[in-house]
């Protein structure tokens, strides 16, 4: 099979479109693919479409998106929209799914942009209906209209304010938010405050952000503990301890939140490097300063490659971009260079408030270590104390506790349980999370029919055949 | 002091179970979390019809461990909590092509003539095949039923084990590599990686691929091969398939093994498009509404072959006291290896008679 | 309670069913968005313990919300509705199926 493409994009929010604007600028021909129904990846999800009630309550910075999907209507641009990634090789081939179909296309560079998704909140009765991401309710008001009235808000980190300020736009205040960070974290923050100033706009937002809250009256419970979420059939109301106090608020709607977390799975899934990151407590893929990943088919941009933002994601993707011309020839290394070095003075001023936010909003131990009753692989319903004992059985690291209790085995391939499993077995072993290791990903990244798995053994018959 | 296991693969961990039954003591080292594990990849038949085409004491020795079987996963419950969930109600294997299923027949019938006709099957066309398992195409030209075939959860085997050695008092050392070993007058030692040294009264080489490296060392031959298998697993369906089948079984928590591939590919365990789509269709062929069922995941491993396939069970003619032992069918031949093969390894006489699976049948 | 804070084109409504119950909803959601906003909440029992579970991302990481249609088991968090969709529960047992 001889490329189709030049780069073949996975992930079409703000790192994937910015990658495909710079790339068809040089001249490469560029696919782009994602499995949302149009351009914006999570922050700028729905945007093309967006009506002006959802961007008066969504804000500015989610109008902002709308260029980027401007600018993937470019003759070098093809953007395939609505379409599944379920497997990539070394040799550059992309495998997706569209409407039920399997179809294959090469390209001769690859660039991962598959961006966050939020770090799963392991806490007693996190799995019943009513329960979801803050994120989730997010995707709500930007592709449903939907607000989710009478919510609790139960985590910490940025995006948690976001979402409760963005439903108190649409006139849903939440019921209230239940905050996990602690006066210790606050301290442990305040030597990253001064560099973290030098974004002072991103950080008065949160300042705002705060401040329309309690303008609100939305009532605040930090520090929390012991939390769960009681219920029979659906969430029913939310138990914890702040302040001293024991708190129960009843809710049907809870929506939890503690950051984002990069979505590895294809790189996993290529036997690509990984590192572990102790500030954002997750694996992050090696990269080199051009993004490119430790096999040369392949460069990271955003999210995906550890948590920056959407403004840093953009610089990343232009990065990656000029990194895949370089190595397919577009362009020189001498240029390359060039360019990259102005994106990355601008990657370093967006990402110098990270480490304040990383620190301030750490996920707490009881999420990180959740006790021995509470389910941390949704789809087998494997609890933390399963894992803990088969540590005690032996299972050094995640591929062995998987085969002894299926952490890891339903169809979201360990999307959910996977850093879990990975930091139970680091503390009962005492090893580190390198050592410890992760999940081996392999396709589907995302469950196919067989009808259609099947249908590509004739395409391939039929190429060996010519 | 103990017998050193080398390898807690299935094998290892057998033998080992086998061992602390016979009251001795044992100690079994066992590699990484992403070592080269077939007792992790494999496809969880407790298989006996078509073994051994050519060599009748490997069907008898296959039937004889499927016998042992029912009583074996009994003990397992009874001593760990874990159910294997043996099952062996017998095996059909599924035929679309008129041809396989005529060399299949034959070689059963000349099984069975060796066998003085003690090698019970059914030859059963697409009509009456359709009577026992209504789900199956048009596609399907017939198929043959064995009672003697079974299935079982390998996983849960594997769990079950390592489990029941250490309730046995047995010690499993996981995470750990051994890098050489040393022997004078039946005092044995392991060197692991971080140059800790495990000793012992008697070793036993059980660790699949990995025993390349070590067994020479130990006058082992040691004439074996990675062959890679594919395996595709659907989500939970409802139960609907009672008979597992070489290529096809629903396992017990409800999702769908299709497999398995086989390629001399050397040491590469990354699965391909153009083989799990080849298994696919074939899932398709014979059960044509598993076309609408979700595959969630499929998987490489690699088996371990020997030359001719058949098991290696070796005393080493150099090293009193240590013995090598592999094969491909570890799951089918777990109960065995538990059961019969500790008495091989002590040197008893009550031994199962296993020289035609020694090693002296590759020299030239 | 999911609401709707959608005010245009009210008269633009479709439905679907659901379980055998009509559904109504506005071209461009998803399936789960949908039953969310008429107070469907659980979507399945898992086939593990049959436990009760609904959409949890919303954007088509966690499986939770999975749905039946053409025999198929969909994500209903991606699986955007239109005119006269059937939407089954995914059949865990043989009694199901
Ligand atoms: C639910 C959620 C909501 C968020 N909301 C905000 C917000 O409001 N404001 C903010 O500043 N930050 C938000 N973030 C943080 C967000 O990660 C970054 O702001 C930014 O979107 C990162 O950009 P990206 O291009 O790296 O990745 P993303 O924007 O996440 O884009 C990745 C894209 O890859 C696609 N994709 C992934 N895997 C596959 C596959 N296998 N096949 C096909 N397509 C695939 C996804 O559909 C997605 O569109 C949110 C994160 C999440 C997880
Ligand atoms: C796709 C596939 C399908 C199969 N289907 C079936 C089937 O249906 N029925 C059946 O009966 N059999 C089947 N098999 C075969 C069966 O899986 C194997 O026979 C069996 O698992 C072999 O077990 P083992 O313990 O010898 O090897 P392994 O499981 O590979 O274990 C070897 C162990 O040794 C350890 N090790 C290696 N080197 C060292 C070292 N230097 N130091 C310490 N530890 C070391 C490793 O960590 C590993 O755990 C199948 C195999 C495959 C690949
Ligand atoms: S709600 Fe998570 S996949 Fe649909």
């Amino acid at each position: 099979m001889h490329p189709d493409f030049d780069i073949i994009i996975i992930g079409a929010g703000p790192a994937g479109m910015s990658a495909a604007i710079e790339a068809a600028k040089h001249g490469a021909s560029v696919c782009i693919l994602d499995e949302q129904a149009s351009g914006g990846g999570q922050i700028y999800r729905n945007v093309s479409n967006s009506k002006q009630d959802q961007v008066d309550i969504l804000g500015k910075d989610y109008l902002a998106g709308r260029q980027y999907v401007d600018g993937l209507r470019h003759d070098r641009i093809l953007h395939r929209a609505g379409v599944t990634v379920w497997k990539v090789d070394k040799a550059g081939t992309v495998v997706f799914s569209d409407a039920g179909r399997a179809e294959q296309i090469r390209g001769r560079h690859i660039i991962l942009a598959s961006g966050a998704m939020e770090r799963a909140v392991p806490l007693p009765g996190w799995t019943l209906p009513g329960v979801l991401t803050a994120g989730a309710a997010q995707i709500l008001m930007k592709s449903g209209s939907i607000v989710t009235r009478d919510a609790v808000l139960v985590g910490s980190g940025p995006l948690l304010y976001l979402v409760a300020t963005q439903l108190l736009a649409a006139g849903a205040a939440p019921k209230a938010l239940v905050e996990t960070q602690t006066r210790r974290d606050l301290i442990a923050a305040l030597p990253h405050l001064a560099k973290a100033l030098r974004d002072w706009k991103q950080l008065f937002k949160g300042v705002r952000m705060i401040a329309a809250l309690k303008w609100a009256g939305v009532p605040r419970f930090k520090a929390a503990s012991d939390i769960a979420i009681e219920g029979e059939e659906n969430a029913e109301a939310v138990r914890f301890r702040a302040g001293g106090k024991d708190h129960c608020i009843d809710t049907n709607i809870v929506l939890l939140h503690q950051g984002v977390v990069p979505n590895t799975q294809i790189s996993r899934s290529l036997g690509l490097e990984h590192h572990y990151d102790h500030t954002q407590r997750c694996f992050h893929p090696v990269i080199d300063e051009f993004g490119q990943a430790s096999h040369p088919m392949f460069s990271i941009a955003g999210d995906g490659a550890g948590i920056g933002g959407a403004k840093v994601a953009a610089l990343s993707g232009r990065i990656c971009a000029l990194n895949a011309l370089a190595r397919i020839k577009k362009i020189s290394g001498g240029e390359r260079d060039k360019r990259v070095r102005r994106l990355e003075t601008s990657k370093r001023t967006e990402l110098s408030i990270r480490p304040f936010l990383d620190t301030l909003y750490p996920p707490p131990q009881s999420v990180l270590l959740p006790q021995d009753e509470t389910i941390i692989c949704r789809c087998e319903e494997v609890t933390a104390g399963d894992i803990r004992r088969y540590a005690k059985l032996g299972c050094k690291g995640p591929n062995q506790t998987k085969s002894f209790g299926r952490s890891g085995m339903g169809p979201c391939q360990g999307r959910f349980c996977g850093l879990t499993v990975t930091e139970i077995l680091a503390a009962e072993t005492g090893e580190t999370q390198d050592a410890v290791g992760s999940y081996r990903i392999r396709a589907p990244l995302k469950p196919v029919t067989l009808a259609e798995l099947a249908a590509l053994a004739e395409t391939n018959e039929k190429e060996a055949a010519e | 002091m103990a017998i050193i296991i080398i390898g807690g693969g299935v094998v290892g961990l057998s033998v080992a179970y086998g061992l602390l039954k016979q009251g001795k003591d044992v100690v079994v080292l066992d590699g990484a979390d992403d070592d080269f594990r077939a007792s992790r990849g494999n496809f969880g038949l407790v298989w006996v019809q078509g073994k051994g085409e050519n060599a009748p004491h490997y069907a008898v020795w296959s039937r004889r461990s499927s016998e042992l079987w029912t009583d074996f996963a009994d003990d397992l419950l009874k001593e760990t909590g874990v159910d294997v969930s043996f099952s062996k109600i017998g095996g059909v294997d599924y035929f679309i092509d008129e041809v396989e299923l005529a060399e299949r027949i034959k070689s059963l019938n000349s099984l069975r003539d060796a066998l003085n006709d003690d090698y019970p099957f059914e030859v059963l066309d697409h009509d009456e095949l359709k009577k026992r398992v209504p789900e199956i195409g048009s596609k399907v030209v017939g198929g043959v039923y064995s009672p003697m075939d079974g299935h079982v959860n390998p996983l849960s085997l594997l769990r079950a084990l390592s489990i029941a050695v250490r309730n046995a008092g047995g010690t499993i050392m996981t995470g750990v590599r051994v890098v050489d070993t040393q022997a004078k007058d039946r005092d044995f030692s392991a060197v692991l990686a971080d140059g800790t040294r495990i000793v012992g009264e008697g070793l036993v080489l059980a660790a699949g691929l990995g025993a390349v490296g070590l067994g020479k060392k130990l006058g082992f031959q040691v004439p074996i091969r990675p062959q890679q298998g594919q395996v595709l697993i659907t989500e939970k369906l409802p139960f609907f398939l009672h008979y597992p089948s070489g290529t096809l079984r629903q396992v017990n928590e409800g999702g769908v093994q299709i497999g398995a591939s086989k390629a001399e590919i050397g040491l590469d365990d990354v699965e391909d498009i153009a083989t799990s789509a080849g298994l696919a269709q074939h899932a398709i062929d014979v059960f044509p509404h598993l076309g609408k069922a979700k595959l969630v995941r499929s998987w490489a491993a690699l088996r371990i072959m020997s030359p001719d396939g058949l098991p290696i069970y070796q005393r080493s003619p150099k090293v009193l006291g240590a013995a090598f032992m592999t094969c491909h069918s570890g799951i089918t031949l777990a109960a065995a290896h538990a059961r019969l093969m500790p008495d091989w390894i002590l040197e008893r006489n009550t031994a199962p008679d296993v020289s035609q699976f020694s090693e002296g049948r590759f020299r030239v | 309670m999911f609401e709707s804070f959608d005010k245009s084109d009210p008269g633009r409504t479709l439905s679907f069913t659901y379980a055998g119950k009509s559904i109504s909803a506005k071209p461009g959601m998803s399936v789960a968005a949908a039953l969310l906003t008429h107070g469907v909440t659980a979507f399945r029992g898992t086939p593990v313990s049959g436990a009760a579970r609904g959409p949890f991302c919303m954007m088509g990481a966690c499986y939770d919300c999975l749905v039946l249609i053409d025999g198929v088991t969909v994500q209903a968090c991606l699986t955007p509705v239109h005119e006269g969709l059937v939407v089954e529960r995914v059949p865990i047992t043989s009694e199901d199926a």
